[in-house]
């Protein structure tokens, strides 16, 4: 049977199992959407293709489904630039499709062009020019496929106006073979042997975990090689909930707003086993200064993170989850960690994570109590800040995939869209975005898209008055002086909620933190609740820069 | 340390685009870059030179082999290989030095005068690396006005034979 390009690929989404997309239209994607008006694939209208992206994405992290976002040609594409970028930095499956101008048009600066896939290069797994209708149903299988297996990353589909017109022969490709892409999911046993030995006489061995852990769903197999081996583990940003932080050999977060304890155990460590991370700056602090004596297991699907940021004694290229399953077989006896643990154990009781607990509204105050009303039982999204970081120290992680947070490219306006994306993807979850009064105003207009489609998404507003974590860098290092960190003019957020259709409360005392919270839970659309917080609180523990992780400032109760 | 490889590519539009973008991105030095299609024409060679240590030249394999267009790479820094680079030169010649330029070029091997102009004499020369250099400082004294280059291209030495 003929089809046409706009319909071969709106099958090719169905057969992909596509529940929802995110987008917007234009000139060149008339013809989809024409098809789109009839598909019982959920669109999802943003108000910004950012937004779209920063949903698509969202919804991906959440699910561990590819997310789906459209744009129209040139302004559209360039608006979800963004959101691939964000994806790619934190390995986020997504499928992006963008409308082209005619293919005989390209190259010549036709209205809305913009050269999508040479803009996209850097931030994609990979990107395609459909040039020809024939080739698109092999490119969208291709696309998914390379999207979501190997290092998950966005792959871009820039597709022409003429091409969606086309007619050919339909048929979705059952396989994909792609000679020159093969990840490698087994980890080489003979290194694996290495890593167990390693592992069985180590004194002071750690495990430093990353993304990757959720990704592969690893999170079974580290709790128990954790639990074997009485191996404490700390995680990166984007690794919280990959191992449950109510966990005696939990660490918490490392890095710059680490726990004391997470950085000094690694900084004394003469073993860190990491399994889906990459020795990030924000991680490493001063590089030559780090884990002085450690040796290093590195377990990570993507080659290219071995060896690049420092250097490994045993490298083993494949999938987290596999290959630790595999280690904890070959693991014959336990190392002997118990004085290690005393000394953590000592760290821990001395310089645990802290907060004035007096009667003013802190913002930290208002994470802990989204925690306790929800029961733990929130996936929380964030912004980008001060916001980020409470969010990331003060709830208490259990479970993969309720952590969605820009880590790599660190994209205020982020989280917003993405928990609608998660909302989405997740219809029963009690879903929080914790948010700064700076960040929120970048997709505040996703306010619609919640009230629109009836998400019941939670924004709390941590607002203090200012660009937070630029402020506290300015307060620290540059001498108090706040060039352009004070927000005056913020909106009345309450107002603004309320314009959008959706509920405003504001919160400016400690004592109603909780009551609003519970009002918020039972209101079934959207909410912002707009905490006026503390204006100059500071988000500590904290490594300046430059420094190894060990020398941090606030970190002593 | 300089370093060749020889990387196998889909012969399609981009792929060159993607290349040099990574090595720009990633700050790694590139000292020429030849492409070609090979006796499969949907797979093309580039033969990149470049320079770094070896954790560098670590990076860069592992980053060629990441992008999805890469089908393989071979390092021939750690192999013997044959390599050719075509060049052109261009020498500002007097008329008393016209004759000792010409016997310069007939002595090496590979070298040819490609054109005879009037204040110049323009050489052709297919070599190996040693060999490209080497006529570059013969013929420096005389003046150099211009010099274009392909790049190098290599080819593994079967040893199976
Ligand atoms: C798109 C973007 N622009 C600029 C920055 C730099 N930046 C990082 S944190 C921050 C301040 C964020 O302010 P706010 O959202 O109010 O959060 P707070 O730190 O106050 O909690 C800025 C400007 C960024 N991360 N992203
Ligand atoms: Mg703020």
């Amino acid at each position: 049977m003929k089809m046409t390009g706009a319909k071969i690929l709106i099958e090719s989404l169905r057969k992909e199992k596509v529940e929802v997309m995110f987008g917007y239209p234009g000139g060149v994607l008339l013809p989809l959407f024409d098809v789109l008006y009839d598909s019982p694939i959920k669109f999802i209208l943003t108000r910004h293709e950012q937004g779209a992206a920063h949903a698509a994405d969202g919804y991906a992290r959440a699910t561990g489904k590819v997310g789906v976002c459209i744009a129209t040609s040139g302004p559209g594409a360039t608006n979800l630039v963004t959101g691939i970028a964000t994806a790619y930095m934190d390995s986020v499956p997504m499928v992006a499709i963008t409308g082209q101008v005619k293919t005989h048009l390209i190259g010549n600066d036709a209205f809305q062009e913009a050269d999508v896939t040479g803009i996209t290069r850097p931030i994609t797994k990979h990107n395609y020019l459909v040039k020809d209708v024939k080739d698109l149903a092999k490119i969208i299988k291709e696309a998914f496929h390379i999207a979501a297996t190997g290092r998950p990353g966005p792959v871009l589909i820039d597709l022409p106006v003429d091409v969606q017109m086309q007619e050919t022969k339909y048929q979705y490709p059952k396989e994909v073979s792609i000679r020159s892409y093969k990840p490698t999911y087994r980890g080489h046993p003979g290194q694996i042997k290495r890593a167990a030995k390693l592992i069985e006489t180590s004194k002071r061995p750690v495990l430093y975990t990353g993304g990757g852990i959720i990704i592969s769903g690893a999170h079974k197999e580290l709790k128990i090689l954790a639990e074997k081996c009485k191996i404490p583990v700390t995680t990166t940003l984007l690794g919280l909930g990959g191992f449950p932080e109510t966990n005696k050999l939990s660490l918490g977060m490392l890095g710059m707003h680490g726990t004391v304890y997470a950085n000094h155990s690694i900084m004394e460590s003469d073993l860190i086993i990491a399994v889906g991370a990459r020795f990030d700056d924000r991680v490493t602090g001063r590089i030559d200064a780090f884990a002085p004596e450690a040796k290093v297991i590195h377990i990570d699907i993507d080659p290219t993170s071995l060896s690049k940021n420092i250097r490994v004694d045993i490298p083993i290229v494949g999938d987290a989850r596999m290959i630790l399953s595999e280690l904890v077989q070959r693991i014959r006896k336990a190392p002997e960690t118990a004085a290690w643990l005393k000394r953590i154990g000592e760290w821990k009781k001395r310089s645990p994570l802290f907060y004035k607990r007096d009667n003013k509204l802190r913002p930290q105050y208002v994470v802990e109590m989204i925690h306790e009303v929800t029961k733990g039982k929130a996936i929380i999204a964030t912004e980008v800040g001060q916001n980020q970081m409470w969010a990331a120290q003060h709830y208490i992680y259990t479970t993969p995939r309720t952590f969605i947070s820009s880590g790599g490219l660190g994209t205020m306006g982020y989280g917003f869209p993405a928990a609608i994306g998660v909302q989405l993807g997740k219809p029963k979850a009690i879903v929080f975005d914790v948010a700064g009064d700076g960040s929120i105003q970048m997709n505040i207009q996703e306010l619609t898209t919640a009230v629109v489609n009836k998400l019941p998404v939670k924004i709390a507003i941590l607002n203090n008055g200012y660009l937070g974590m630029v402020r506290q860098w300015q307060e620290l290092f540059y001498k108090k002086r706040y060039a352009h960190t004070t927000l005056e003019g913020n909106p009345d957020f309450v107002k603004v909620a309320e314009a959008y259709g959706a509920v405003g409360i504001r919160v400016k005392k400690k004592a109603d933190v909780k009551s609003a919270l519970k009002k918020a839970l039972k209101i079934k659309g959207p909410v912002v609740l707009d905490f006026i917080v503390e204006g100059e609180e500071n988000v500590f523990p904290m490594v300046p820069a430059g420094e190894a992780i060990n020398r941090m400032i606030g970190g002593m109760a | 340390m300089k370093y060749t490889l020889s990387v196998l590519v889909e012969n399609k539009s981009g792929v060159l685009a993607h290349v040099a973008g990574l090595f720009s991105a990633r700050g790694f030095n590139i000292d020429s870059l030849a492409v070609g299609e090979t006796e499969d024409p949907s797979i093309s060679r580039m033969t990149i030179v470049g320079e770094g240590d070896e954790r560098t030249m670590d990076q860069v394999k592992k980053q060629l082999n990441k992008l999805i267009d890469v089908i393989k790479i071979y390092d021939l820094s750690r192999i013997q290989f044959i390599d050719r680079e075509l060049m052109l030169i261009r020498v500002v010649i007097t008329p008393k030095d016209r004759e000792r330029v010409i016997d310069i070029v007939d002595s090496v091997r590979g070298a040819s005068v490609a054109d005879v102009g009037d204040q110049t004499l323009t050489v052709e020369a297919t070599g190996d690396q040693t060999m490209v250099h080497a006529l570059i400082e013969l013929l420096r004294p005389f003046g150099i006005k211009e010099i274009v280059r392909t790049g190098k291209i290599a080819m593994a030495i079967n040893n199976k034979k």
